[in-house]
């Protein structure tokens, strides 16, 4: 702040006196004034106190942004430092090893990113259907006020509890053993009140004009949608969706007990979704990236375990960045190509 | 103010345009082109319903059968008993499942982690939303909003390989802590509250701001006593969600407090919580024993603390409703 | 429109697909389920399987001892690999399950390196898990705060340990910590001055130091011919007798490439071996 608006603010505050304090309680100015009386040109020493507080406060709200941003730094920096040696073609694709060195994280990584797009899926449709329903046809009525509730309540469940729940309907009751399915349902309730939320807005931020035009011109609503609302809402979706998906892929609690802490033997030769070794296999168990990281830690049977984790920890971390910097890209690039107006 | 007119504006042309179109609509295929679209988004929104009805009602019947079955558990001594002893056998005194040292664990580790992040996120809120703006929205905003997305797991490895040692040396101990679980769930809820706290000061109109410069106030002035107060409910609905988050966060804790059955007595010793029990007995225990069935009802009181945040929050949100409206 | 009714059919379509792949997997395949112990073994053992016999499939899954035992009992797999007798659980009919003893796996007693002592009595260790004992300088050792690290009352290593080293004496409540796994204690007792915890044998290495028990060294031979008894078989159970594909798979357990080969190289020892039996 420039030492000549200082000298203003101070002038302005001279000839108003304690005027912020109007806006307080009594007690407070009371004492103010108290204080005035006390000492003779008390104003001009209390103001330099306001200074001195306010540029005490003003360093200290750096320094805790400064050191935030810092602690974040530090933190991702550690993790990827600690895990450059294993960041090999070598380990990102070649299967662990059981008890020897030189295991890599290959079915993991693939087993992470298939149950993603096999929740999204699932939960897209779902939840952009939600979030059109929302913000175009929810009128507001009890119904309405239960989905709202039903979002808020879904996020913010421990996603521990709804690891349990899938294990207890795909599990226990429809028996689908732990596989993907059940981890890709379970990841897909914890997705969808996110993705309702975020295409909800985006469809709310859509000019008004262009869906009015539409509806002059003797289209029906849902063709409105189709056809217009959806495009231009586009951008925020898909970024949206992309965020989402980047914090699924590091979900561990909801996992363990649906889509199960072992991965079988694959066959990446054999891509019929029928087979058993196949990759695509809907129904094998699949022990994903984050179950691992912190399997690994834990049954540590390689004698390079703290190799392995600290690598697959830096996978993470580097694949979730740039989920995030795609999501970035995407929501400017179409906007830009005039997409959304 | 705006927004509701606007709202109001849709719902008057939406409903005219409704009427138009089904006086004039008979013509083929306006199933196609109206009905089917909104039956589907109509499903969606009621598959939302339905997947909390039913997990709500799986996961309370599951956690209810632990005091109602053959040997009942009492939901008194569950409670507020802290005698954990699932595995005793009937010469020991029976089973106990008392399960208040999870619920203290669980409470104690949230509430400490909000004591330390919650300062730090608001500062920082105030770095972003008012001292520099600029730098704040271009640079620690979008690496804050980077940092909500890193998996827990990762927090927890590095809480086990840095932080446990660090204790360990630094204050003696085990280094497995009631203190390096706060510490980690501090560092994983700082992006959220940070990010809500930032938007709550940034939603205050500018009006605020320059008022009180223009009486005279300084900034700190201003921030104290004009932003702070207008923005109370806001910044206390995003810790209660920091809280949230840090109370239901399972593998990230349970890899750092060390998971010993008792009440902490200091901030070096070692805890447990529900969450951390769960992970570790689930599996182990035979469906259908009361050992196993008591793991459901600790599910099921997370759950129900949950929906005790969620109350906060929607308390927390009709209080800024009415302040805002009694403002107007 | 179309575009819609499209994702329709294609999400109906993805729906049968999946109902049929279950049907399939239910036919020519089996399902191995349970102790995460135990996992590894069968792991390997059924990889070895699948190649001589490329049409069969056997899914090996962990979830723990009491999911295996509650799925194999249920018919939800069909084979339930657990670390203890199914009998030690309550609320599981053991009489329809059928046991095969795969192997059995040694336990240890081990201490961090800068505990000098290096032998135990059972009444000792008693009471240093009973809380009675709070200092190694109490049975020789420097002078140092003994710190237990214990594993969850669920676990089947626990079981054993309570069992056979500490004579069924439960620990005193809250003076222990708890990890959930052998890697997680290896580690806190490497790090941790004054710490003793148990680990499987194999998991036993230079990072830690194991106790002798009573005098007897936990090494293979000394299990075998019966004189260290802090032991327990992993056991892989299944409803009735075995048929088919599940009998096929348990008799190549129990074969030579398995018991031969496999069995001590991951650190267990062979059923086969041993001269006495519980």
């Amino acid at each position: 702040m420039p030492e000549t608006s200082e000298q203003i603010e101070a002038q302005m505050a001279k000839q108003k006196g304690q005027g912020v304090q109007i806006q307080k309680n009594a007690t407070d100015s009371a004492s103010v004034t108290k204080d005035a009386a006390r000492c003779g040109f008390c104003k001009s020493g209390n103001q330099r106190a306001a200074f001195f507080t306010d540029r005490l406060a003003t360093f200290f709200f750096c320094s805790a942004g400064i050191f935030l941003v810092g602690l974040l730094f530090i933190f991702a920096g550690y993790i990827i430092y600690a895990g450059r040696d294993s960041l090999t073609f070598h380990f990102l694709t070649s299967p662990p090893r059981f008890m020897q060195k030189g295991g890599g994280i290959g079915p993991q990584l693939f087993n992470s990113i298939y149950l993603l797009i096999i929740s999204s899926a699932f939960s897209v449709p779902i939840g952009v259907g939600a979030g059109i329903y929302m913000a175009e046809y929810a009128r507001p009525n009890s119904i309405t006020k239960a989905i709202r509730l039903s979002l808020e309540t879904l996020s913010a469940l421990p996603s521990i509890v709804v690891g349990l729940f899938g294990l207890l309907i795909f599990i226990n009751v429809l028996g689908w053993g732990f596989s993907i399915m059940a981890g890709a349902m379970a990841l897909m309730i914890l997705n969808l009140p996110v993705i309702t939320r975020v295409a909800e807005e985006s469809i709310r931020n859509v000019p008004l004009t262009l869906k009015e035009g539409s509806l002059a011109l003797g289209a029906t609503h849902w063709q409105t949608i189709w056809k217009l609302i959806l495009p231009a809402a586009l951008p925020g979706i898909l970024s949206g969706v992309i965020l989402v998906t980047g914090r699924i892929f590091g979900e561990a609690a909801a996992l363990l007990f649906t889509a199960g802490m072992s991965s079988p033997h694959l066959n990446f030769g054999d891509w019929n979704p029928l087979h058993y070794a196949s990759p695509l296999n809907p129904f094998r168990p699949a022990e994903t990236l984050a179950v691992y990281t912190w399997k690994v830690n834990s049954e540590g049977l390689a004698p390079d375990a703290r190799q392995i984790a600290d690598g697959a920890a830096a996978v993470l971390i580097i694949t979730v960045f740039l989920f995030n910097i795609l999501a970035r890209y995407i929501g400017r690039t179409l906007q830009k190509r005039g997409y959304s107006h | 103010m705006v927004s509701e007119t606007e709202n109001l504006s849709k719902t008057l042309c939406i409903k005219t345009c409704d009427h138009v179109i089904t006086r004039s609509s008979p013509k083929p295929g306006y199933f196609f082109r109206e009905t089917l679209g909104r039956y589907y988004t109509t499903l969606c929104g009621s598959v939302i319903i339905l997947l909390t009805v039913v997990m709500v009602a799986f996961v309370a019947v599951k956690g209810l059968t632990a005091f109602i079955g053959s040997h009942p558990i009492s939901p008194l001594q569950f409670l507020f008993s802290t005698h954990w002893q699932p595995d005793a056998s009937a010469s020991e005194g029976g089973p106990k499942f008392g399960a208040l040292t999870f619920i203290i664990g669980s409470l104690s580790v949230s509430g400490l982690a909000v004591l330390f992040s919650a300062p730090l996120a608001i500062a920082a809120a105030v770095l972003i939303a008012i001292i520099a703006p600029k730098s704040g929205e271009n640079f620690i905003r979008p690496v804050l909003e980077l940092f909500t997305g890193i998996p827990s797991v990762v927090y927890g490895w590095v809480g086990l390989s840095l932080l446990v040692p660090f204790i360990r040396n630094c204050f003696g101990g085990l280094g497995f802590s009631l203190l390096a679980g706060s510490l980690v769930l501090a560092l994983m809820i700082l992006p959220t509250i940070t990010t809500l706290a930032t938007d709550a000061l940034q939603a205050l109109p500018i009006s605020y701001t320059e008022g009180s410069y223009a009486l005279g106030a300084t900034r700190w002035q201003t921030i104290y006593r004009i932003l702070f107060p207008a923005a109370r409910s806001r910044i206390l609905i995003g810790i209660t969600l920091g809280i949230t988050r840090a109370f239901g966060e399972a593998l990230a804790v349970q890899m750092v407090i060390g998971n010993s059955v008792r009440i902490p007595g200091s901030f070096l010793s070692p805890i447990s919580t529900l969450t951390s029990i769960i992970t570790m007995d689930m599996g182990n225990t035979v469906t259908g024993s009361d050992w196993n069935n008591s793991m459901w009802s600790m599910a099921l009181l997370l759950l129900l603390i949950t929906f005790g945040f969620i109350v906060i929050i929607k308390i927390l949100g009709s209080q800024r409703t009415e302040k805002r409206g009694s403002n107007a | 429109m179309l575009k819609f009714s499209r994702i329709a059919w294609i999400i109906a379509l993805f729906f049968t697909v999946s109902t049929g792949t279950v049907a399939i997997a239910a036919g020519n395949s089996i399902t191995a389920m349970g102790s995460t112990a135990l996992q590894p073994l069968v792991e390997q053992a059924a990889n070895k399987f699948m190649e001589t016999k490329p049409d069969a499939r056997i899914l090996v899954q962990g979830g723990g001892s009491g999911t295996g035992l509650t799925q194999v009992a249920q018919g939800g797999a069909d084979i339930g690999n657990s670390d203890i007798f199914a009998e030690e659980k309550t609320d599981i009919n053991a009489k329809q399950l059928i046991d095969h003893k795969v192997c059995v796996v040694g336990f240890t007693a081990v201490v961090n390196p800068k505990v000098t002592v290096s032998n135990v009595t059972q009444k000792q260790l008693v009471d240093i898990f009973s809380g009675k004992i709070t200092n190694w300088k109490e049975i020789g050792g420097p002078d140092m705060k003994v710190v237990i690290i214990n594993r969850p009352k669920s676990s089947g290593t626990r079981a054993t340990f309570k069992k056979y080293a500490l004579n069924g004496v439960e620990e005193a409540a809250g003076i222990s910590l708890t990890e959930d796994s052998s890697g997680t204690v290896r580690k806190t007792i490497a790090e941790t001055p004054g710490a003793i915890g148990y680990l499987a044998l194999s998991y036993a290495d230079a990072s830690v130091r194991a106790l002798n028990f009573n005098g007897v060294t936990p090494t293979i031979a000394n299990i075998t011919n019966g004189k260290y008894p802090i032991w327990s078989y992993e056991h892989m159970y299944t409803k009735g007798e075995p048929t088919g594909l599940a009998k096929e798979f348990l008799n190549y357990m129990m074969g030579p490439e398995v018991q031969g080969k496999l069995v001590s190289a991951l650190g267990y020892i062979p059923v086969s071996e041993m001269k006495v039996s519980r």
